[in-house]
């Protein structure tokens, strides 16, 4: 099981606490974090993941199931990640992208290349492998994003409002994409957002941060 | 915060990365600092009499006796003076009015685009470009004459290597314009220059005027140091004195390289008290300048508290423009002449142009050039290298720590390129000379990477540190580790910044004079020293083919730079720009 649990996490910005939050979330489900801007809800989700800044300070221990993220480095911990900006690795093509987040037991660059175009296909992107990513639509960049992240068999899907830039009638779109994606790979889901329709759309819990007391 | 929450992110730093990244500071720093320290001391002990290698066993004044009587010696030490800041305060104001008036413009953009390139040429190639063109028989002379001039030989000026040192200063702006006008933009970036110029227009003040108040102070807080780099280096430059400098007496630093390779090694003592005297001048060349900061700063608030508005700048303006395209057309036009000169067979003065080509002199010269090319090439390669490296395990460390080391580190960085180069090259090749390591490859690396190492940091800091780090951390998520990240996602995406450092590094290496002289002992020439110490002989045709590879060597470096990336992401529109 690959249960998500957050057990007394705090975070701090010199003397400044920035939220403190404990919290389940079970495979297929989302947890909700709203705040302002500048609460640190994006800080929650760069210390599960393992890349918080050095000027933060946080503690508090993240479990996946039995294993306690907080012990690992950031590589081992598999936390999917979608930010704002698709952020596709310009330098690589479509297919490039996804198949380097292909696991490493997956061996052979034509079989890894092929995965990676099965990855494309499932979520519409079939036969887009050869594109730059620079000339991909920004809901198409968003499709390879996801892709991407799926295909590194991840224990959850962090997402730091990753359809804040997108047009309204493409956010529905992606959103419902990306959550059904999560849900059928059983995936625990963080989300961040200060989006009440984001909130809505993923259902489960949702936590506010950052209120001034 | 109870103590606990120092727990954070310990594991990340941990990694082979990290650990090998922990060296870079410390490394860097012992690079930069270690030679510079004990080579002032280094020149510190025989400036008093302490050389026992040369028989000076106690502490004594003599040198500066020696070094006091010499005749002229006054006269040098103020020409370096007046020579630094005179050609350095020029430079500065041909840039600064320059900015003001014109940066955003379609104007600028294109002085910019012939200036940029310019810095890749070594000083010395430069110079003697300079020296071709405004000599007697020069390029300038032939196209006025008969002309204008009515001159049918060349006319006994001394226009060249005049005793007020004007044609080194007028040297020396060309080549530092250049300089200033990058440091200058590259700072640009921290004032909103649309914003502030319509501000300042609708209040009624002209384009100078309203970049002077508002924009400037903060600006030139940014390049401050690098303006104080130049002021050390025109108050204590060789290569370019020795070319286009006056002879009778010459600088100072001329002057004490002559002492340090004189055959009377008792010399090396007074050649060592006066390199104290060379740092000084630089010291009292910096305190000079710094009374002219401030006054120039009042100035600026008295003229803004009255609301000078300079509403009618268009000439200063246009002046400016002038100055600058007039500069780089110097530096260009001395290019083409070395290039004729190292091809050309009979040219009678004042013909514009040679009668005839020739390739003899490239033919003849080719193999005496080989050796020194390759010393030139391997050194510059591989100081670039380390530098390279060593600049990238200090950024992946500031990433790691969040530290940058702020000022402080900034100033380390600019040590070697204030300190006189003479100051403690001379220490340091009496230190070498006592452990047999001078004349040693491996020892002109070491020399070159002292001054490779800060420009290729100042070159890489800033887009190594503009990098998205979510990408890193996108990839950290899909498991990757650190080292493979590194490889496979940053270094590639940074491939053009990380490229034209090494080009920058490269052409710093390959203009090195005055440490390839003292620490190759004359014994590792390059094509910089071969070039310089040429002259002094006319021999133009062979002054021309050292020249022209000088320059040809960094050219060459920067379109790789250019070229490869390219090349390379041709299908990556993003990577483009």
């Amino acid at each position: 099981m690959n249960r998500l649990m957050l057990d007394a996490i705090t975070i701090a910005l010199g003397q400044r606490a920035l939220l403190a939050i404990s919290a389940r979330v079970e495979p297929g489900e989302t947890l909700t974090v709203m705040g302002p801007s500048g609460s640190g809800k994006s800080t929650l989700l760069a210390y599960i993941g393992g890349f918080l800044a050095p000027e933060f300070a946080a503690s508090g221990r993240v479990f996946s199931g039995d294993v306690e993220l907080t012990k690992l480095p950031a590589e081992d911990r598999h936390a999917g990640l979608l930010f704002q900006d698709p952020l596709l690795f310009p330098h690589m093509s479509v297919a490039g992208n996804v198949a380097f987040a292909l696991p490493a037991r997956i061996k052979g660059h034509a079989v890894r290349l092929e995965h990676a175009e099965a990855a494309l296909a499932d979520v519409g992107l079939a036969s887009y492998g050869d594109r730059d990513p620079a000339t991909l639509s920004g809901g198409q960049k968003a499709r390879v994003a996801l892709a991407r992240t799926l295909v590194s068999e991840p224990r959850m899907m962090l997402l730091d409002e990753p359809f804040s830039k997108l047009d309204a009638d493409l956010r529905a779109q992606i959103r419902d994409l990306v959550f059904a994606k999560a849900r059928a790979a059983m995936l625990p889901v963080i989300l961040v957002t200060h989006d009440e329709a984001d909130a809505n759309a993923a259902g489960g819990q949702v936590v506010t941060v950052g209120e001034e007391a | 915060m109870a103590p606990a929450l120092r727990r954070r992110q310990l594991i990340q730093p941990q990694d082979g990365v990290a650990r090998v990244a922990r060296l870079g500071p410390p490394l860097t720093l012992a690079i930069l600092a270690g030679p510079i320290l004990a080579g002032l001391a280094g020149t510190l002990l025989p400036a008093f009499g302490y050389l026992p290698a040369l028989g000076g066993a106690r502490l004594t004044t003599d040198a500066f006796a020696a070094l006091f009587a010499a005749p002229g010696i006054t006269r040098s030490a103020t020409l370096s003076l007046s020579t630094g800041l005179v050609s350095a305060g020029l430079s500065l104001l041909i840039v600064m009015v320059f900015v003001a008036g014109w940066a955003g413009t379609r104007s600028f953009a294109r002085v910019q685009a012939m200036i940029s390139p310019l810095l890749s040429v070594p000083h010395a190639a430069a110079a003697f470009g300079f020296a071709f063109l405004i000599a007697p028989s020069g390029l300038l002379a032939r196209l006025i004459s008969p002309g204008l001039t009515g001159w049918t030989r060349p006319p006994d000026l001394l226009v060249l290597n005049d005793p007020a040192g004007l044609a080194l200063i007028a040297g020396l702006v060309v080549k530092e314009v250049p300089f200033l006008l990058l440091v200058t933009l590259a700072a640009l970036p921290q004032v909103r220059l649309r914003e502030t110029r319509a501000l300042s227009a609708a209040l009624g003040y002209g384009r100078i005027a309203g970049f002077l108040y508002l924009a400037w102070p903060a600006i030139y807080r940014q390049i401050r140091l690098a303006v104080f780099a130049v002021i050390a280096f025109a108050a204590s430059v060789v290569d370019v004195a020795i070319i286009l400098g006056p002879g009778t007496p010459a600088t100072l630093a001329v002057r004490l390289v002559g002492w340090m390779n004189d055959a009377d090694l008792s010399m090396r003592f007074v050649a060592a008290a006066g390199a104290l005297l060379q740092l000084a001048v630089v010291l009292a060349a910096l305190l000079i300048w710094i009374v002219i900061e401030i006054a120039f700063a009042r100035l600026r608030e008295v003229l803004a508290a009255r609301g000078t508005r300079l509403r009618h700048d268009a000439g200063l303006r246009h002046a400016a423009l002038g100055l600058m395209t007039l500069s780089g057309g110097i530096v260009l036009a001395g290019l083409v002449a070395l290039g004729l000169w190292s091809v050309a067979g009979l040219w009678p003065f004042p013909q514009p142009l040679p009668s005839t080509f020739m390739l003899k002199p490239w033919m003849e010269a080719l193999p005496r050039v080989a050796g020194p090319l390759a010393t030139t090439l391997a050194a510059a390669a591989l100081s670039t290298l380390i530098a390279i490296l060593l600049t990238l395990l200090c950024l992946m460390r500031e990433g790691d720590t969040g530290r940058s080391g702020g000022r402080k580190a900034l100033a380390f960085i600019y040590l070697p390129l204030i300190v006189p180069q003479v100051a403690f090259l001379f220490g340091l090749q009496f230190l070498f000379l006592s452990v047999g390591f001078v004349a040693s490859f491996s020892a002109l690396v070491l020399a070159h990477l002292i001054f490779v190492l800060p420009y290729v940091f100042l070159s890489l800091s800033d887009p190594w540190r503009a990098f998205d780090r979510r990408y890193e951390a996108v990839a950290a998520g899909l498991g990757k580790r650190r080292l493979r990240t590194l490889l496979a996602i940053r270094l590639p995406m940074l491939a053009r910044p990380i490229l034209t450092a090494a080009a920058v590094g490269f052409a710093v290496s390959v203009g090195q004079y005055l440490p390839t002289l003292l620490i190759g002992a004359g014994r590792l020439p390059t094509i910089t020293t071969e070039a310089v110490a040429l002259a002094s002989g006319g021999a133009r045709r062979t002054i021309g083919i050292y020249a022209f590879l000088q320059m040809l060597l960094p050219a060459i470096g920067f379109a790789i730079a250019i070229c490869v990336p390219a090349l390379l992401f041709r299908h990556r529109r993003a990577m483009q720009s």
